[in-house]
């Protein structure tokens, strides 16, 4: 189902939930709606769902406006984040229980809550009851019974939330796979950016009731437009003073502009394992903490201290020694404005022209 | 070590006193009474219990309790349902006035309903007027009853509702469920073991009551004497076998109605 908001607005009494948010989504896309808690992902959530009314603004679903049409009759699955399973009613009766309300035939009921429940991995515990599954289990009755009346739009409301971090992994790309194969479109919230990273097509960032931007999780990642986005996607340090560091002396330039580095975008090491060394300047390593497959490195680079990973295969470094440190590039943002911008030393300085 | 075998004992001493408290408070009277209302023998009993006011005492006492149990179920079902799901003021303190009839003695229940629906009273001329009376007949025993077995339906459905936080009807919606279906065939299932057990509770207490009852029911007999009043009689009128036949009537009637409550509950804990 194609998916379009305008101007979706929601406050809770005075406090703005959801803030002229506009998108549309195109069919079959697995859409992530990534922000911090508190931030509206889920007011968008329920208002797609028809369980909470917008102040203003359209949904429209396959070009037909569906502001006014009641939860029942929007044709949406959706999956609670305490998955809501009815607790009297067995894997396969919370299976049936919305193509009973539908009114299918028995024998199609039959089929279609067989279908599912091969679907989903839940061969032999058809009768069991939902406190007799575990977490994941019940993840994936949640799942069948939302997918059961064959909706055009499915919503998942922090699926993986209450999981164990082993088997969210699991979970996710078996939800990943199962949509690919049924093409439904979908979307789904969630808080955690490896999450959305790995599952959607595309990221919305919502914070603070606006949409901060909208695109493809590498786009989000290499170019953020808003400072929230670049802060909020992958580990960073803000560096309050850039002009300081060598190669980005021109944001001078710019007074009251901070810069914001992230870790993959800084190099560290001996003189030697550099081949531009003109571009490097001296640091302190600081500290060294052990990250299970690297090393988190902080370095002191004049006033400004940096963040890095350094490879465990590479030359171990000590607390207090003296290295070469690069700086690839930096996001600079200001109130009005925000760029990236790259090490101007890093373009050789003796361009040879043949 | 000694200390594991201090404790020992102590758990040893606890859980004896505890038993023989149970035993001498509890098991020992029951068996006392099943055993006093056997010792003139079997025939004895079932004269006793055949005697026409005994069982017409009986037979009025089970039907009584057993509609004002129903009314119960309604009004205890929504009175539950009110309190837990909406929000209005004073909501608190009605919250806290539904033990109330636990709290109070049941004959001050009695002269309350007394008072309030005698032949002086308006509701009581407004029943006269329509050409039926309230005190000194079978409503309002069933009132007395009504009020005295109040909390049980209420105390028993609210946790289950407090329990569901709306998520699960949220589901039924967007299963396309209107809020009919949703209540018959989610809201109410899962408010079934609560009502089941609330209403059971409250039939085993309206058969015993007594104090409430006694003041408001006029205690013909054949007519408006239920079976605690009707014990209570054939105590003053030293028939204590008479008594007690009734009484182990009564007594089997709750011990059963308790093992049902317990074996209820057990199985929902179960599923």
């Amino acid at each position: 189902m194609h998916v379009e908001v305008r101007g979706l607005t929601k406050k809770f009494g005075e406090f703005p939930a959801v803030n002229d948010v506009h998108f549309s989504i195109a069919k079959g896309q697995l859409i992530g709606l990534l922000g911090p808690s508190g931030g509206g992902k889920t007011s968008i959530l329920r208002m797609l769902a028809g369980l909470e009314t917008p102040d203003s603004g359209d949904i429209v679903f396959h070009g037909t406006r569906v502001n006014d049409l009641p939860p029942q009759e929007r044709e949406i699955g959706f999956v609670f984040q305490n998955y809501a399973l009815f607790k009297h009613m067995t894997v396969q009766g919370n299976i049936a229980f919305g193509l009973e309300v539908k009114k299918w035939p028995k024998n199609r009921i039959k089929e279609r809550v067989a279908e599912l429940i091969e679907l989903t991995g839940l061969s032999g515990f058809e009768k069991r009851y939902p406190h007799q599954l575990s977490g994941g289990q019940r993840q994936r009755v949640a799942f069948a019974r939302a997918l059961a009346p064959e909706p055009q739009l499915l919503l998942l409301d922090e699926p993986f939330a209450a999981i164990d971090a082993k088997i969210r992994q699991e979970l996710r790309a078996w939800l990943r796979e199962m949509i690919d194969r049924l093409g439904i479109t979908s979307i789904f919230v969630t808080h955690d950016q490896d999450e959305a990273i790995e599952v959607a097509d595309e990221i919305m960032i919502i914070n603070k009731g606006n949409l901060e931007q909208k695109g493809s999780p590498w786009d989000i990642y290499k170019n953020p437009e808003t400072p929230f986005v670049a802060g909020f996607i992958g580990e960073s340090t803000i560096v309050e003073d850039v002009s300081t560091l060598r190669g980005f002396e021109q944001a001078a330039d710019w007074p009251g502009t901070k810069a914001l580095i992230r870790p993959e975008y800084v190099e560290i090491g001996q003189a030697n394992e550099f081949r531009l060394l003109s571009a490097t300047e001296t640091g302190r390593v600081r500290h060294l903490h052990f990250r299970g497959s690297e090393w988190l490195v902080e370095v002191d680079v004049g006033a400004s201290r940096l963040v890095t990973y350094r490879s465990l295969e590479k030359e171990v470094l000590h607390p207090g020694e003296e290295i070469q440190v690069l700086v690839h590039r930096a996001y600079l943002f200001n109130d009005n404005d925000s760029w990236i911008m790259e090490n101007r030393l890093k373009e050789d300085p003796m361009p040879v022209h043949i | 070590m000694s200390s594991t075998l201090q404790s020992r004992w102590w758990s040893w001493g606890f859980r004896s006193a505890v038993m023989l408290y149970f035993i001498l408070l509890i098991v020992f009277p029951i068996l006392g009474i099943y055993g006093y209302s056997l010792s003139a023998g079997l025939a004895a009993f079932t004269e006793n219990i055949t005697e026409p006011l005994a069982w017409k005492a009986v037979l009025l006492t089970v039907k009584l309790a057993f509609v004002s149990t129903m009314i119960n179920v309604l009004i205890g079902t929504m009175a539950g349902w009110v309190l837990i799901r909406y929000r209005f003021p004073g909501r608190g303190l009605l919250n806290s006035l539904v033990d109330l009839p636990f709290a109070l003695p049941t004959a001050v229940a009695g002269l309350m309903i007394l008072l309030l629906l005698g032949p002086q009273s308006v509701v009581g001329q407004w029943a006269e007027q329509l050409g039926f009376s309230i005190l000194f007949h079978q409503p309002a025993i069933v009132i007395a009853m009504v009020f005295v077995t109040f909390p049980f339906v209420i105390r028993a459905v609210q946790p289950l509702l407090e329990e569901m936080d709306g998520s699960e009807e949220e589901a039924a919606y967007t299963m396309g469920a209107t809020k009919a279906k949703t209540f018959v065939r989610v809201i109410l299932p899962a408010m079934l073991p609560g009502i089941a057990s609330g209403a059971m509770l409250a039939f085993s207490r309206a058969l015993a009551e007594f104090g409430a009852v006694v003041l408001v029911a006029g205690n013909i007999p054949g007519k408006t004497l239920i079976a605690s009043v009707y014990i209570f009689g054939e105590i003053e009128s030293d028939n204590i076998t008479g008594a007690t036949a009734v009484s182990v009537v009564l007594l089997t009637f709750s011990l059963l109605i308790l093992w049902l409550v317990n074996y209820l509950q057990s199985r929902r804990k179960g599923v």
